[in-house]
Protein backbone atom coordinates (compact mmCIF):
# COMPACT_ATOMS: atom_id res chain seq x y z
CA UNK A 1 0.00 0.00 0.00
CA UNK A 2 1.46 3.04 -0.73
CA UNK A 3 1.41 6.44 1.16
CA UNK A 4 -0.01 9.75 0.48
CA UNK A 5 0.11 11.18 3.66
CA UNK A 6 1.28 14.89 4.13
CA UNK A 7 1.78 16.46 7.58
CA UNK A 8 -2.15 19.12 7.55
CA UNK A 9 -0.52 21.60 9.15
CA UNK A 10 -3.95 23.70 9.18
CA UNK A 11 -5.50 19.97 11.03
CA UNK A 12 -2.49 20.49 13.72
CA UNK A 13 -2.94 24.38 14.29
CA UNK A 14 -7.15 23.98 14.20
CA UNK A 15 -6.63 21.59 16.92
CA UNK A 16 -4.58 23.80 19.25
CA UNK A 17 -7.34 25.78 21.22
CA UNK A 18 -9.82 22.55 22.13
CA UNK A 19 -6.58 20.76 23.13
CA UNK A 20 -5.06 23.57 25.29
CA UNK A 21 -8.68 22.95 26.95
CA UNK A 22 -6.57 20.27 28.39
CA UNK A 23 -3.82 21.83 30.02
CA UNK A 24 -5.21 23.03 33.01
CA UNK A 25 -6.20 19.53 33.59
CA UNK A 26 -2.91 18.21 33.29
CA UNK A 27 -1.33 21.02 35.54
CA UNK A 28 -3.50 21.02 38.11
CA UNK A 29 -3.24 17.34 38.88
CA UNK A 30 0.62 17.29 38.18
CA UNK A 31 0.94 20.42 40.62
CA UNK A 32 -1.33 19.31 43.06
CA UNK A 33 -0.16 15.30 43.16
CA UNK A 34 3.62 16.13 42.93
CA UNK A 35 2.44 18.81 46.43
CA UNK A 36 1.18 15.74 48.45
CA UNK A 37 3.40 13.22 47.15
CA UNK A 38 6.73 15.42 48.58
CA UNK A 39 4.99 15.73 51.88
CA UNK A 40 4.19 11.92 51.53
CA UNK A 41 7.47 11.13 50.62
CA UNK A 42 9.57 13.52 53.24
CA UNK A 43 7.09 11.89 55.97
CA UNK A 44 7.03 8.05 54.88
CA UNK A 45 11.18 8.95 53.46
CA UNK A 46 11.89 9.89 56.97
CA UNK A 47 10.07 7.35 58.36
CA UNK A 48 11.93 4.47 56.65
CA UNK A 49 14.46 5.79 58.14
CA UNK A 50 13.44 5.37 61.91
CA UNK A 51 15.33 3.43 64.07
CA UNK A 52 12.19 1.74 65.58
CA UNK A 53 10.68 -0.89 63.19
CA UNK A 54 6.97 -0.29 64.32
CA UNK A 55 7.95 3.20 62.24
CA UNK A 56 10.10 2.08 59.84
CA UNK A 57 8.04 -1.08 58.51
CA UNK A 58 4.50 0.28 57.42
CA UNK A 59 6.65 2.89 55.64
CA UNK A 60 8.58 0.35 53.92
CA UNK A 61 5.18 -1.52 53.18
CA UNK A 62 4.14 1.47 51.47
CA UNK A 63 6.66 2.56 49.58
CA UNK A 64 6.98 -1.36 48.44
CA UNK A 65 2.90 -1.52 47.32
CA UNK A 66 2.91 1.88 45.30
CA UNK A 67 6.05 1.56 43.32
CA UNK A 68 5.50 -1.98 42.82
CA UNK A 69 2.21 -1.76 41.26
CA UNK A 70 1.45 -0.07 38.21
CA UNK A 71 -0.46 3.73 38.51
CA UNK A 72 -2.26 2.88 35.67
CA UNK A 73 -4.14 -0.05 38.18
CA UNK A 74 -3.54 2.31 40.92
CA UNK A 75 -5.90 4.89 39.45
CA UNK A 76 -8.52 2.78 38.41
CA UNK A 77 -8.37 1.30 41.74
CA UNK A 78 -9.28 4.08 43.54
CA UNK A 79 -11.77 5.35 40.95
CA UNK A 80 -13.55 2.26 40.44
CA UNK A 81 -12.65 0.37 43.26
CA UNK A 82 -12.83 2.65 46.62
CA UNK A 83 -16.46 4.07 45.73
CA UNK A 84 -17.41 0.70 46.59
CA UNK A 85 -15.77 1.13 50.14
CA UNK A 86 -16.67 4.47 50.46
CA UNK A 87 -20.18 4.04 49.16
CA UNK A 88 -20.13 7.01 46.90
CA UNK A 89 -18.45 8.15 43.28
CA UNK A 90 -14.99 9.41 43.51
CA UNK A 91 -14.74 12.64 41.09
CA UNK A 92 -11.95 11.60 38.24
CA UNK A 93 -9.41 14.35 39.06
CA UNK A 94 -10.17 13.48 42.77
CA UNK A 95 -9.03 9.73 41.97
CA UNK A 96 -6.22 11.60 39.88
CA UNK A 97 -4.16 13.83 42.15
CA UNK A 98 -4.54 10.58 44.34
CA UNK A 99 -3.03 8.38 42.35
CA UNK A 100 -0.11 10.91 41.49
CA UNK A 101 -0.02 11.58 45.27
CA UNK A 102 0.66 8.12 45.78
CA UNK A 103 2.32 7.00 43.27
CA UNK A 104 5.12 9.90 43.44
CA UNK A 105 5.04 9.77 47.16
CA UNK A 106 6.67 5.75 47.22
CA UNK A 107 9.22 7.13 44.76
CA UNK A 108 9.83 10.37 46.60
CA UNK A 109 10.24 8.42 49.78
CA UNK A 110 13.40 6.59 48.24
CA UNK A 111 14.96 9.68 47.17
CA UNK A 112 14.31 11.64 50.77
CA UNK A 113 16.02 8.39 52.16
CA UNK A 114 19.02 8.26 49.82
CA UNK A 115 19.35 11.32 50.33
CA UNK A 116 19.78 11.61 53.78
CA UNK A 117 21.86 8.54 53.86
CA UNK A 118 24.31 10.28 51.19
CA UNK A 119 25.06 13.13 54.04
CA UNK A 120 28.53 11.86 55.69
CA UNK A 121 28.01 10.30 59.34
CA UNK A 122 30.87 12.88 59.91
CA UNK A 123 28.47 15.74 59.64
CA UNK A 124 25.99 14.14 62.34
CA UNK A 125 28.60 13.03 64.64
CA UNK A 126 29.99 16.82 64.31
CA UNK A 127 26.63 18.42 65.18
CA UNK A 128 26.23 15.63 68.39
CA UNK A 129 29.07 16.49 69.56
CA UNK A 130 28.60 20.26 69.72
CA UNK A 131 25.57 19.39 72.27
CA UNK A 132 22.67 19.49 69.59
CA UNK A 133 20.31 16.93 69.95
CA UNK A 134 19.19 14.15 67.58
CA UNK A 135 16.47 16.12 65.89
CA UNK A 136 18.19 19.69 65.64
CA UNK A 137 20.98 17.78 64.26
CA UNK A 138 18.89 16.67 61.61
CA UNK A 139 16.66 19.59 60.85
CA UNK A 140 19.71 22.09 61.36
CA UNK A 141 22.70 20.37 59.49
CA UNK A 142 21.70 16.89 57.91
CA UNK A 143 18.48 18.16 56.06
CA UNK A 144 19.67 21.33 54.38
CA UNK A 145 22.34 19.61 52.80
CA UNK A 146 20.32 16.57 52.05
CA UNK A 147 17.19 18.38 49.91
CA UNK A 148 19.89 20.17 47.61
CA UNK A 149 21.41 16.44 47.15
CA UNK A 150 17.57 15.77 46.33
CA UNK A 151 16.42 18.48 43.50
CA UNK A 152 18.17 16.27 40.57
CA UNK A 153 15.96 13.25 40.91
CA UNK A 154 13.36 15.15 42.08
CA UNK A 155 12.97 17.23 38.99
CA UNK A 156 12.97 13.55 37.67
CA UNK A 157 10.36 12.05 39.40
CA UNK A 158 8.15 15.76 38.42
CA UNK A 159 8.68 14.96 34.89
CA UNK A 160 7.93 11.22 35.50
CA UNK A 161 4.53 12.34 37.26
CA UNK A 162 3.86 14.95 34.46
CA UNK A 163 3.53 12.20 31.82
CA UNK A 164 1.84 9.73 34.10
CA UNK A 165 -1.21 12.30 33.86
CA UNK A 166 -1.74 11.26 30.17
CA UNK A 167 -2.88 7.71 31.63
CA UNK A 168 -5.60 9.40 33.77
CA UNK A 169 -7.55 9.57 29.99
CA UNK A 170 -8.99 6.18 30.90
CA UNK A 171 -11.18 7.67 33.87
CA UNK A 172 -12.30 10.45 31.65
CA UNK A 173 -10.60 13.47 33.13
CA UNK A 174 -10.60 16.32 30.00
CA UNK A 175 -6.53 16.43 30.09
CA UNK A 176 -4.09 16.86 27.08
CA UNK A 177 -4.77 12.73 25.97
CA UNK A 178 -8.19 12.68 26.62
CA UNK A 179 -8.70 16.23 24.91
CA UNK A 180 -6.50 14.83 22.00
CA UNK A 181 -8.98 11.27 21.91
CA UNK A 182 -12.05 12.85 22.07
CA UNK A 183 -10.92 16.10 18.93
CA UNK A 184 -9.55 13.02 16.71
CA UNK A 185 -13.15 11.30 17.07
CA UNK A 186 -14.61 13.55 15.24
CA UNK A 187 -11.57 15.10 12.60
CA UNK A 188 -9.58 11.62 11.95
CA UNK A 189 -6.73 13.40 12.38
CA UNK A 190 -4.52 11.49 14.66
CA UNK A 191 -1.16 12.20 13.10
CA UNK A 192 -1.69 16.14 13.48
CA UNK A 193 -2.98 15.80 16.93
CA UNK A 194 -0.99 13.32 18.71
CA UNK A 195 1.78 15.63 17.32
CA UNK A 196 0.64 18.52 19.32
CA UNK A 197 -0.28 16.90 22.31
CA UNK A 198 3.27 15.88 22.34
CA UNK A 199 4.78 18.86 21.85
CA UNK A 200 2.60 20.40 24.67
CA UNK A 201 4.10 17.96 27.38
CA UNK A 202 7.38 18.77 25.85
CA UNK A 203 6.84 22.45 26.42
CA UNK A 204 5.84 21.87 29.90
CA UNK A 205 8.27 19.26 30.61
CA UNK A 206 11.20 21.36 29.53
CA UNK A 207 9.99 24.48 31.23
CA UNK A 208 10.51 22.65 34.67
CA UNK A 209 14.46 21.37 33.39
CA UNK A 210 15.24 24.83 32.94
CA UNK A 211 13.76 25.76 36.13
CA UNK A 212 15.32 22.99 38.06
CA UNK A 213 18.69 23.75 36.32
CA UNK A 214 18.39 27.58 37.63
CA UNK A 215 17.95 26.32 41.12
CA UNK A 216 20.61 23.80 41.17
CA UNK A 217 22.84 26.55 40.01
CA UNK A 218 21.73 28.65 43.16
CA UNK A 219 23.07 26.08 45.74
CA UNK A 220 26.60 26.45 44.38
CA UNK A 221 28.45 25.74 48.03
CA UNK A 222 26.25 22.76 48.68
CA UNK A 223 28.54 19.56 48.41
CA UNK B 1 43.76 19.07 91.18
CA UNK B 2 40.55 16.88 90.48
CA UNK B 3 39.82 14.41 87.89
CA UNK B 4 37.50 15.39 84.69
CA UNK B 5 37.58 12.15 83.04
CA UNK B 6 37.45 8.99 85.20
CA UNK B 7 37.52 5.70 83.51
CA UNK B 8 37.34 2.18 85.11
CA UNK B 9 37.78 -0.91 83.75
CA UNK B 10 35.66 -0.05 80.15
CA UNK B 11 35.56 -2.67 77.62
CA UNK B 12 34.32 -2.41 74.26
CA UNK B 13 33.50 -4.66 71.67
CA UNK B 14 32.73 -3.93 67.73
CA UNK B 15 31.10 -7.51 67.60
CA UNK B 16 33.56 -10.52 67.75
CA UNK B 17 36.30 -7.44 67.59
CA UNK B 18 37.45 -6.82 70.96
CA UNK B 19 38.72 -3.01 70.47
CA UNK B 20 39.38 -1.96 73.51
CA UNK B 21 40.64 -3.95 77.03
CA UNK B 22 40.17 -3.30 80.59
CA UNK B 23 41.08 0.58 79.95
CA UNK B 24 41.94 2.33 83.15
CA UNK B 25 42.43 6.55 83.24
CA UNK B 26 42.35 9.55 84.68
CA UNK B 27 42.36 13.10 83.35
CA UNK B 28 42.90 15.72 85.73
CA UNK B 29 41.44 19.31 84.84
CA UNK B 30 44.11 21.18 82.80
CA UNK B 31 46.17 18.06 81.97
CA UNK B 32 47.39 17.45 78.14
CA UNK B 33 47.27 13.73 77.12
CA UNK B 34 48.52 12.58 74.15
CA UNK B 35 47.54 8.98 73.21
CA UNK B 36 49.23 7.27 70.20
CA UNK B 37 49.70 3.65 68.73
CA UNK B 38 49.57 2.41 65.73
CA UNK B 39 46.14 2.51 63.36
CA UNK B 40 43.63 0.20 65.02
CA UNK B 41 44.52 0.00 68.58
CA UNK B 42 41.40 1.71 69.54
CA UNK B 43 43.05 5.21 70.50
CA UNK B 44 40.48 6.68 68.40
CA UNK B 45 37.56 4.87 69.59
CA UNK B 46 38.38 5.39 73.13
CA UNK B 47 38.31 8.83 73.31
CA UNK B 48 34.79 8.65 71.04
CA UNK B 49 33.39 7.10 74.09
CA UNK B 50 34.19 9.89 76.21
CA UNK B 51 31.48 12.14 74.07
CA UNK B 52 29.70 9.11 74.02
CA UNK B 53 29.60 9.07 69.97
CA UNK B 54 30.66 5.20 70.87
CA UNK B 55 28.95 3.08 73.42
CA UNK B 56 31.19 0.82 75.12
CA UNK B 57 30.40 -2.47 76.85
CA UNK B 58 31.57 -2.84 80.26
CA UNK B 59 33.04 -0.82 82.82
CA UNK B 60 32.44 2.68 84.67
CA UNK B 61 32.97 6.08 82.24
CA UNK B 62 32.61 9.97 84.26
CA UNK B 63 32.66 13.06 82.56
CA UNK B 64 33.22 16.13 84.77
CA UNK B 65 31.35 14.38 87.27
CA UNK B 66 28.47 12.81 85.24
CA UNK B 67 28.54 8.92 84.63
CA UNK B 68 27.77 7.89 81.03
CA UNK B 69 26.27 4.19 81.24
CA UNK B 70 27.38 1.15 78.92
CA UNK B 71 25.41 1.11 76.15
CA UNK B 72 24.75 4.95 75.60
CA UNK B 73 22.57 5.41 78.90
CA UNK B 74 20.77 8.53 79.37
CA UNK B 75 20.25 10.76 76.68
CA UNK B 76 20.62 13.60 79.27
CA UNK B 77 23.82 12.17 80.65
CA UNK B 78 24.83 12.44 77.40
CA UNK B 79 23.60 15.38 76.69
CA UNK B 80 24.80 17.35 79.69
CA UNK B 81 28.69 15.91 78.62
CA UNK B 82 28.31 16.78 75.04
CA UNK B 83 28.33 20.13 76.23
CA UNK B 84 31.10 20.19 77.91
CA UNK B 85 33.62 18.32 76.05
CA UNK B 86 34.05 19.51 72.68
CA UNK B 87 35.47 17.63 69.53
CA UNK B 88 37.92 18.35 66.87
CA UNK B 89 38.04 15.45 64.11
CA UNK B 90 40.28 14.17 61.61
CA UNK B 91 38.25 15.22 58.64
CA UNK B 92 37.29 18.87 59.81
CA UNK B 93 33.58 17.62 59.43
CA UNK B 94 32.77 21.25 59.30
CA UNK B 95 29.25 22.06 58.05
CA UNK B 96 29.45 22.80 53.97
CA UNK B 97 26.12 24.35 53.86
CA UNK B 98 26.95 27.35 56.35
CA UNK B 99 29.40 30.25 56.35
CA UNK B 100 32.59 30.17 58.92
CA UNK B 101 30.85 32.10 61.03
CA UNK B 102 27.30 30.28 60.99
CA UNK B 103 29.09 26.78 61.64
CA UNK B 104 30.74 28.83 64.67
CA UNK B 105 27.09 30.55 65.89
CA UNK B 106 25.08 27.06 65.19
CA UNK B 107 25.29 25.50 68.65
CA UNK B 108 25.55 28.42 70.60
CA UNK B 109 22.12 29.77 69.17
CA UNK B 110 20.40 26.20 69.27
CA UNK B 111 21.93 24.62 72.68
CA UNK B 112 22.66 27.59 75.20
CA UNK B 113 20.31 29.87 73.72
CA UNK B 114 23.20 32.47 72.65
CA UNK B 115 21.38 35.69 70.75
CA UNK B 116 22.62 36.54 67.11
CA UNK B 117 24.95 39.21 67.63
CA UNK B 118 25.87 37.54 70.70
CA UNK B 119 27.03 34.32 69.06
CA UNK B 120 28.26 36.62 65.98
CA UNK B 121 30.45 38.61 67.83
CA UNK B 122 32.58 34.86 69.84
CA UNK B 123 32.37 33.72 66.22
CA UNK B 124 34.43 36.52 65.26
CA UNK B 125 36.35 36.41 68.40
CA UNK B 126 37.12 32.83 68.06
CA UNK B 127 38.41 33.07 64.76
CA UNK B 128 40.52 36.14 65.53
CA UNK B 129 42.13 33.39 68.17
CA UNK B 130 43.07 30.51 65.62
CA UNK B 131 44.29 33.58 63.25
CA UNK B 132 41.51 33.57 60.72
CA UNK B 133 39.77 36.58 61.66
CA UNK B 134 38.99 37.60 58.03
CA UNK B 135 37.38 34.60 56.73
CA UNK B 136 34.17 34.65 58.34
CA UNK B 137 32.05 34.94 55.71
CA UNK B 138 33.36 32.41 53.47
CA UNK B 139 32.25 28.66 53.02
CA UNK B 140 34.36 25.78 54.09
CA UNK B 141 35.10 24.86 51.08
CA UNK B 142 36.95 28.08 49.69
CA UNK B 143 39.05 27.45 52.94
CA UNK B 144 42.43 25.44 52.60
CA UNK B 145 42.64 22.27 54.95
CA UNK B 146 44.61 24.00 57.49
CA UNK B 147 42.18 26.78 57.76
CA UNK B 148 38.99 24.39 57.83
CA UNK B 149 40.53 22.55 61.23
CA UNK B 150 41.33 25.67 62.34
CA UNK B 151 37.51 26.77 62.01
CA UNK B 152 36.51 23.07 63.79
CA UNK B 153 38.55 24.48 66.76
CA UNK B 154 37.03 27.83 66.98
CA UNK B 155 33.75 25.70 66.04
CA UNK B 156 33.94 23.48 69.10
CA UNK B 157 35.54 26.11 71.75
CA UNK B 158 32.28 28.30 70.96
CA UNK B 159 30.51 25.90 73.39
CA UNK B 160 33.16 26.96 75.82
CA UNK B 161 34.14 23.47 76.95
CA UNK B 162 36.00 22.04 80.00
CA UNK B 163 37.57 19.15 77.77
CA UNK B 164 38.74 19.34 74.19
CA UNK B 165 39.36 15.97 72.28
CA UNK B 166 41.14 15.95 69.20
CA UNK B 167 40.97 12.79 67.09
CA UNK B 168 44.29 12.41 64.86
CA UNK B 169 43.50 16.52 64.15
CA UNK B 170 46.81 17.19 61.28
CA UNK B 171 46.80 13.68 59.57
CA UNK B 172 44.22 14.57 56.91
CA UNK B 173 46.36 17.82 56.66
CA UNK B 174 48.82 18.61 53.89
CA UNK B 175 52.18 18.32 55.43
CA UNK B 176 52.64 22.47 54.97
CA UNK B 177 49.04 23.02 56.55
CA UNK B 178 50.31 20.76 60.09
CA UNK B 179 52.31 23.33 61.62
CA UNK B 180 49.83 26.18 62.01
CA UNK B 181 46.70 23.64 63.53
CA UNK B 182 49.61 22.42 66.17
CA UNK B 183 50.69 25.93 67.02
CA UNK B 184 46.48 26.85 67.93
CA UNK B 185 46.51 23.93 69.81
CA UNK B 186 49.79 24.53 71.31
CA UNK B 187 48.38 27.87 72.61
CA UNK B 188 44.94 26.15 74.09
CA UNK B 189 47.14 23.95 76.05
CA UNK B 190 49.38 26.96 77.33
CA UNK B 191 45.83 28.69 77.85
CA UNK B 192 45.16 25.76 80.62
CA UNK B 193 42.44 23.62 78.11
CA UNK B 194 42.28 20.21 79.50
CA UNK B 195 43.10 18.26 76.24
CA UNK B 196 43.25 14.63 75.29
CA UNK B 197 44.83 14.13 71.32
CA UNK B 198 45.19 11.31 69.20
CA UNK B 199 47.85 11.92 67.41
CA UNK B 200 50.80 10.93 64.96
CA UNK B 201 52.69 13.81 65.60
CA UNK B 202 55.74 13.06 68.09
CA UNK B 203 57.14 16.21 68.26
CA UNK B 204 54.13 18.05 69.32
CA UNK B 205 53.49 14.99 72.50
CA UNK B 206 56.95 15.62 73.52
CA UNK B 207 56.58 19.32 73.57
CA UNK B 208 52.94 19.86 74.60
CA UNK B 209 51.62 16.52 76.28
CA UNK B 210 52.05 16.60 80.55
CA UNK B 211 51.36 12.50 79.81
CA UNK B 212 51.43 10.07 76.83
CA UNK B 213 49.69 6.80 76.70
CA UNK B 214 50.59 4.52 74.44
CA UNK B 215 48.29 2.01 73.20
CA UNK B 216 48.77 -1.47 71.56
CA UNK B 217 45.71 -3.51 70.78
CA UNK B 218 43.04 -1.88 72.85
CA UNK B 219 45.41 -2.12 76.23
CA UNK B 220 47.44 0.81 77.64
CA UNK B 221 50.82 -0.70 77.70
CA UNK B 222 52.82 2.24 79.20
CA UNK B 223 52.37 5.75 80.21
CA UNK B 224 54.19 8.60 81.89
CA UNK B 225 55.79 12.02 81.20
CA UNK B 226 57.01 12.38 77.20
CA UNK B 227 60.46 12.18 78.31
CA UNK B 228 59.84 8.87 80.49
CA UNK B 229 58.05 7.58 77.21
CA UNK B 230 60.00 8.53 74.19
CA UNK B 231 63.39 8.47 76.10
CA UNK B 232 63.19 5.01 78.10
CA UNK B 233 60.22 3.22 77.11
CA UNK B 234 59.42 0.08 79.63
CA UNK B 235 57.76 -2.17 77.31
CA UNK B 236 58.99 -3.42 74.48
CA UNK B 237 55.89 -3.08 72.09
CA UNK B 238 56.49 0.73 72.83
CA UNK B 239 60.39 0.29 71.96
CA UNK B 240 59.29 -1.49 68.99
CA UNK B 241 56.46 1.47 67.49
CA UNK B 242 58.56 4.51 68.96
CA UNK B 243 61.62 2.74 66.58
CA UNK B 244 59.38 2.65 63.70
CA UNK B 245 57.56 6.07 63.66
CA UNK B 246 60.75 7.79 64.72
CA UNK B 247 63.35 6.18 62.64
CA UNK B 248 61.90 8.30 59.53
Amino acid sequence: MESTFSFNWQAAIDAIPFLLKGAPYTLMISFGGLLAGFVLGILFGLLSLNRRWYLRWPATAYIEIFRGTPILVQVLFIFYGLPDLLGGPIEPVTAAIAAIALNSGAYISEVVRGGVQSIAKGQREAGLSLGLSRTQTFWTIIWPQALRRMIPPLGNQAIVSIKDTSLFSVIGVGELVRQGQVYIANTFTAFEVYFVVAIMYLIITLSLSLLLRLFERRGINAV
Amino acid sequence: MSNIVEIKQLNKSFGEHHVLKDIDLQVKTGEVVVIIGASGSGKSTLIRCINGLEEYNTGTLVVDGHGLEPHGGSQKALNTIRKEVGMVFQQFNLFPHLSVRRNIMLAPMKVKGMSQAQASDSAERLLERVGIGNQADKYPNQLSGGQQQRVAIARALAMEPRLMLFDEPTSALDPEMVGEVLDVMRELAREGMTMMVVTHEMGFAREVADRVIYIHEGRIVEEGAPDQVFDTPQNERTQAFLSRVLSH
